[in-house]
């Protein structure tokens, strides 16, 4: 088949699936995920069979896989869809599949296959756990099926074909329909569970705060089409047209329009990808089921924020203010994130706000030029953070047994605080969790963590960027050390509740994920050692530098090798790891957190998450409802609209009234109508007098009319 | 001769209308049956002259022309264009579906079809006129049943008060309209000696610059007041609140697209010069209709009201699409135009299935109907990503080129019109949030019966559309374009 063929059928088996299952299966959970997995299965060798071709194509920078089609007529012009894979979305594709694989396959267990139905579980609530009776007669609980497994495999398989055509997009249209369609299936995912408002509500404000940024990049999208005329990605970079983009100023802040693009296009992103002051939603979607916030918040639909931005590199890096923006907003985020993640107590919200935060590492290279590493630490970091997801999904599966083991339900099976000693009781967790944690807080030399992070310090060093080197090295402290904080609470010690004493190891379909990406956790990094690195330069080529580089017109020079990025890695890394080890690992049960006192009014700032949900609800949502309320419905178009209308109706009403009333009846009426029959009738009346029927009265009448007559007669004629 | 196709899809629904106030009122099967078979066929020749127009050709097609008051230079001359063809089958698929949807109707169900129906006559006398007289003609018949249907068969609470206001408010724009093609009649007869309404001539009468800027007003906007323009919009949301749901259904889903479709045939294309001059008000106005709208609709508690200020919001689109006198302006608007007939059509449909069994509209009384009406429920909720513009449903088909084109005139417009695309879906999500998911109040436990066969046809129908269009956008654009192509070359340049 040929490789552009092979790339447009790429994202439909999950589509299909989708409306197999939503359509036909429905009813057999088996058949369903044998659907969901068979189609995402499909993609992943229709994707390795591409990245294969890509990695025997020479000089594949140069030549491309490419094809386009016609969509949507404008008059004289097509707005065009169509597929391109380069070296970029080659790379995004190869690890799009295997994660997604291996989420899929994840799920089966997660939503507990082969378990039987609950005795009181309802459609759109967790399930609770059902009731058996074994050899011995005994009675317990054990955990019980999803009621709503099949919708869950169709939702997901809608999207992964968003992210599929994401990726094989080689415009911003498709990119954008991507885009939106996984925005759909996040909200549908987060909700899930769609019984517990506070996931409905966590829905509607993921939904609502990535639209925001949505919008924007539908804008920018607007402003590049308007300028270029095209949203096909090989035909806005050449150099020609980025030319003209760079010259052209857009009057806003001194950007270019190339600039303005870029910085409205990242906006799209900043809600994506959970960057402040748009991350709000993210932490909130953990509301999700465990292999949602893997797949969503984790390896794919974030990481999509984070692509389209690398995507846009060549327009970006024409607008040195963007590139600060982008910059800025990425080295904040990165440590913004990581001072909130030092006060959580439940294992996804660390996860949720490592993810936040990490994610502002990439852009942050991304904003100093660094493009090899931000696309390095995009793809490590999928695979680790999404191993990261996949383990505290096991963690709180096997906590939950726990939970059923002793009947107590007040404890809560996700909060860090309750577990301790989880090592022995679920060793394949333990172990895989160990290497992503390891890896997401740069373990040296081993982990693909430590190689993609160390390579953005290393830019930052070598650009001369100070602020953001220092910023993202104590950023970078902090991961290392919430990180261990989170292995030595859950996994470390001894169990600090009966809960965590009955834990246990979950099935073969959740740990044969976790063991698959714990292996590319480590190996990746190796792909991508600098050359000059001592020891290990050179061992292995730098593929990643070598492949990824030839996707951009000049290819980016290697950096020299200096030691004192490298000492700042390991220092952080180390010191964080070893920190947080220190200070966890005699937590009692019943015991605070031990950073509570030493961080004083900090530490419930930090909990509470700078308090950004309250400032947006003042300053944002109530303002709005203000606005639609009071201001549009109440007194524009009630009173002033409305009012106008019922004025005119009004002033027609009295104009009549008056018409009526004060000429109508009175002077037509009562003066000419009536009047003149009054006139007659008064008229008559007074003459009625005079029939009186007798004879004798009409003689004298006319005897009297006769001399009068005459007499006037004679008058006149004498 | 060839086969009068328009005549016999414009002359169908009126001539049943006759025939069905023939039948005895008590027969009421008979007159559904009737009135189902006369839509059925109605649809089938719209479907029938939208897959043979051909687009090779372009241009008017399936024309007929007979003269009715030579003297008067009045002739019956129909015909149609890619602009048009399109309507006409959404007037063919929104009286199916209507028809459907008020089977249940037992208050005198023979007079309720025969004024449907002398509406959707009406509906399609207007899409297929190049008559300008045949227009008003038309545009009357179909305004007209309307104050009928809703003051007898309306929400007996504001029925009589949204009759009289929607009736006042579009013969008042049908008098601006009027007087304007009035002037146009008159003045072309004293430059060229002919009496004509015949509007492939008007196009060529080359009326003078000042003319055109003096009467391009009062003919739009006359127009527009039907397709809902800012601030005469009020109308509209009491009037589908008022109305029965398939009279909401057709006044939402054709009537609106009647005014905004006559705006653009008899303004813009009659009267090119003064839609230039004039195009930035318009543009000022359908801005505030798409974002004024979608913030009302937000606030709303009624779930009608929630539909009808969307249509506000999304009618203004199609009027802010026009103002851009932009190919991708114009072909957005034309696609929106039918992409939200039938998503309203869908809507007021679902609202009307929920109102039958709950007897309420209020949202806060409504939850957890995803439970006993899931096809409501699917329905409702595809319509809804239609509203939010969700790419593969026909309403980012249509929206994304009309943002295109308001971009390329004035980026600032886009920036602020851009704002209804968040507030749009925070109604929706909060509407289907509250009305399907949630907990069912126990007072509705027994009312939810489930809904009839032929409701579930009707919103297939037109969810299959949505996502259909959605899709395959070039099942409908092609054609469009070759309109918007029209309007354009009347525009000259471009």
């Amino acid at each position: 088949m040929a490789t552009e063929t092979l790339i447009w059928l790429l994202p439909l088996p999950p589509l299909l699936a989708f409306f197999l299952i939503v359509l036909f299966t429905n009813k057999s959970k088996t058949l369903s995920h044998s659907l969901a997995i068979g189609a995402a299965l499909l993609s992943f060798v229709g994707s390795m069979v591409v990245f294969a071709r890509a990695l025997g194509t020479p000089e594949f920078g140069k030549e491309v896989f490419a094809s386009s089609i016609n969509w949507i007529p404008t008059g004289d012009t097509f707005l065009k869809i169509g597929v391109l894979i380069d070296p970029l979305s080659a790379i995004v594709l190869f690890f799009v599949a295997i994660t997604v694989l291996m989420i899929f396959i994840y799920s089966v267990g997660y939503h507990n296959y082969g378990q039987p139905a609950g005795d009181h579980d309802l459609a759109g609530l967790p399930p609770h756990g059902a009731t058996v009776t074994d050899e011995h007669g005994h009675q317990h609980m054990v955990l019980s099926i999803e009621p709503m497994y099949s919708r869950f495999f169709a939702f997901i398989g809608l999207f992964a074909f968003g992210m599929y055509t994401l990726v094989v997009s080689d415009s911003l249209l498709t990119l954008f329909v991507g885009w939106e369609i996984m925005g759909l299936c996040s909200y549908l995912l987060i909700g899930f569970w769609y019984g517990k408002p506070s996931a409905r509500a966590a829905a509607i404000k993921a939904f609502m705060t990535t639209r925001v940024g949505d919008v924007f990049m539908l804008l920018g999208i607007a402003f590049l089409y308007s300028v270029t005329g095209t949203l096909t990605y090989r035909e806005i970079f050449t150099e020609q047209t980025l030319h003209a983009l760079a010259s052209v100023p857009s009057g806003i802040f001194g950007l270019s329009a190339a600039g303005l693009i870029a910085v409205l296009l990242f906006i799209g992103t900043v809600g994506k990808s959970a960057q402040w002051p748009l991350h709000i939603w993210l932490p909130d979607a953990m509301e999700g089921p465990t292999p949602v916030s893997a797949m969503i918040h984790a390896a794919t639909m974030v990481s999509a924020g984070v692509y389209a931005v690398i995507r846009m590199f060549p327009l970006l890096s024409l607008d040195p203010i963007a590139m600060n923006v982008v910059a800025f907003i990425g080295t904040f985020t990165a440590i913004f994130a990581a001072t909130i993640a030092l006060a959580q107590r439940d294992i996804k919200k660390v996860l949720a706000y490592s993810t936040i935060s990490q994610l502002g590492f990439m852009l942050s290279a991304i904003g100093m030029g660094a493009y090899i590493a931000a696309v390095f630490h995009l793809v490590t970091h999928a695979f680790f953070k999404a191993l990261l997801f996949l383990g505290s999904g096991s963690v709180i599966h096997g906590m939950e047994h726990g939970v059923f083991h002793t009947g107590n339900h007040h404890v809560d099976p996700q909060d860090m605080f309750n577990m301790g000693g989880l090592k022995d009781k679920m060793p394949i967790t333990f172990w895989t969790f160990l290497i992503g944690g390891f890896s997401l807080a740069g373990f040296p030399l081993l982990t693909a963590g430590f190689w993609s992070k160390d390579e953005i310090l290393a830019d930052a060093f070598a650009n001369g960027h100070w602020a953001i080197l220092i910023t993202l090295s104590l950023a970078a402290l902090m991961t290392a050390f919430y990180t261990m904080r989170q292995i030595t609470l859950s996994f470390l010690g001894e169990p600090r509740t009966k809960e965590a004493e009955h834990a246990q190891e979950t099935p073969w379909t959740m740990t044969l994920p976790l063991t698959v990406l714990a292996f590319f956790a480590v190996t990746f990094g190796w792909l991508g050692i600098p050359e000059h690195f001592p020891g290990l330069g050179g061992l292995l080529p730098n593929w990643i530098h070598e492949f990824v580089g030839g996707t951009l017109a000049e290819r980016p020079e290697i950096l020299p090798f200096s030691p004192i990025p490298l000492l700042i890695s390991l220092t952080v890394a180390l010191g964080g790891l070893l920190l947080g080890w220190l200070v966890y690992r005699n937590v009692e049960a019943g015991q605070p957190d031990p950073l509570e006192k030493p961080l004083g009014f900090l530490y419930p700032f930090l909990q509470n998450k700078w308090y950004f949900d309250e400032f947006y609800q003042y300053f944002v949502v109530q303002p709005v409802i203000w606005f639609s309320e009071v201001f549009s419905s109440q007194w524009l178009d009630k009173v002033v609209i409305d009012g106008v209308l019922h004025w005119f109706g009004r002033t027609a009403l009295s104009i009549g009234d008056v018409f009526r009333n004060k000429f109508d009846k009175p002077v037509i009426n009562a003066l000419i109508g009536d009047g003149t029959a009054t006139v007659f009738q008064k008229a008559g009346q007074e003459l009625r007098l005079l029939q009186t029927g007798r004879i004798q009265n009409y003689m004298i009448s006319a005897v009297a009319l006769l001399i009068v007559l005459g007499a006037i007669l004679i008058y006149i004629l004498a | 001769m060839q086969f009068p196709i328009l005549s016999v899809i414009v002359f169908t629904p009126l001539v049943t209308s006759l025939l069905i106030l023939l039948m005895k009122p008590e027969r009421k099967t008979e007159v559904r049956v009737a009135a189902l078979a006369a839509a059925s066929f109605a649809l089938l020749l719209s479907i029938w002259v939208f897959i043979s127009y051909d687009k090779t050709a372009a241009g008017y097609q399936f024309l007929e022309k007979y003269s009715w008051l030579p003297a008067l230079g009045i002739s019956y001359h129909v015909g149609v264009d890619g602009m048009s063809a399109p309507l006409v089958l959404l007037t063919g698929v929104v009286m199916f579906t209507g028809v459907l949807i008020s089977w249940g109707i037992d208050d005198r169900p023979r007079e309720f079809f025969a004024f449907l129906f002398l509406l959707a006559g009406g509906v399609f006398g207007v899409f297929v006129s190049l008559d300008l007289f045949m227009l008003f003609f038309f545009y009357e018949i179909a305004v007209f049943p309307m104050y009928l249907l809703i003051v007898i068969w309306g929400w007996v609470k504001t029925r009589e008060y949204a009759a009289m206001k929607l009736t006042l408010y579009l013969f008042l724009g049908s008098v601006m309209a009027l007087v304007g093609a009035l002037a146009m009649y008159w003045v072309n007869y004293q430059n060229t000696g002919i009496l004509t309404f015949d509007m492939l001539q008007l196009e060529k009468a080359g009326f003078s610059g000042q003319f055109q800027y003096i009467w391009f007003m009062p003919v739009f906007m006359g127009f527009a007041i039907l397709g809902g323009i800012f601030p005469f919009h009020n109308w509209s949301p009491d009037g589908h609140v008022a109305a029965p749901t398939a009279v909401s259904m057709f006044h939402a889903g054709v009537l609106m697209k009647l005014g905004a479709f006559a705006a653009l045939r008899v303004g813009v294309m009659l009267l090119p010069e003064g839609a230039k001059q004039w195009a930035w008000l318009i543009f000022i106005l359908a801005m505030v209709n798409v974002v004024y709208g979608a913030f009302i609709a937000m606030i709303q508690t009624d779930l009608k009201y929630v539909i009808g200020f969307s249509s506000v919001s999304h009618m203004g689109l199609v009027m802010l699409g026009i103002a851009t006198l932009t190919p991708e302006g114009l072909t957005g608007a034309g696609l929106q135009m039918f992409s939200h007939g039938v998503m309203t059509a869908l809507f007021f449909a679902s609202v009307g299935m929920i109102y039958d069994r709950a007897h309420t509209r209020m949202i806060p009384e409504l939850g957890g109907m995803v439970k006993a009406l899931p096809f409501v429920a699917i329905a409702f909720t595809v319509g809804g990503l239609v509203g939010m513009g969700m790419p593969g449903f026909s309403g980012f088909v249509a929206e994304f080129p009309i943002f295109m084109g308001v971009w390329k005139t004035q980026w600032l417009a886009a920036v602020i019109a851009s704002i209804s695309i968040i507030v749009t879906a925070a109604y929706i999500l909060i509407a289907v949030r509250k009305v399907f998911f949630g907990k069912m109040p126990a007072k509705f436990e027994g009312h939810m019966t489930p809904i009839s066969a032929l409701d579930k046809v009707a919103l297939f129908t037109l969810v299959l559309l949505m996502t259909g269009l959605g899709m395959f956008p070039n099942l409908l654009a092609p054609m469009i374009s070759l309109g918007v192509q029209n309007v354009l070359r009347l525009l000259g340049g471009a």
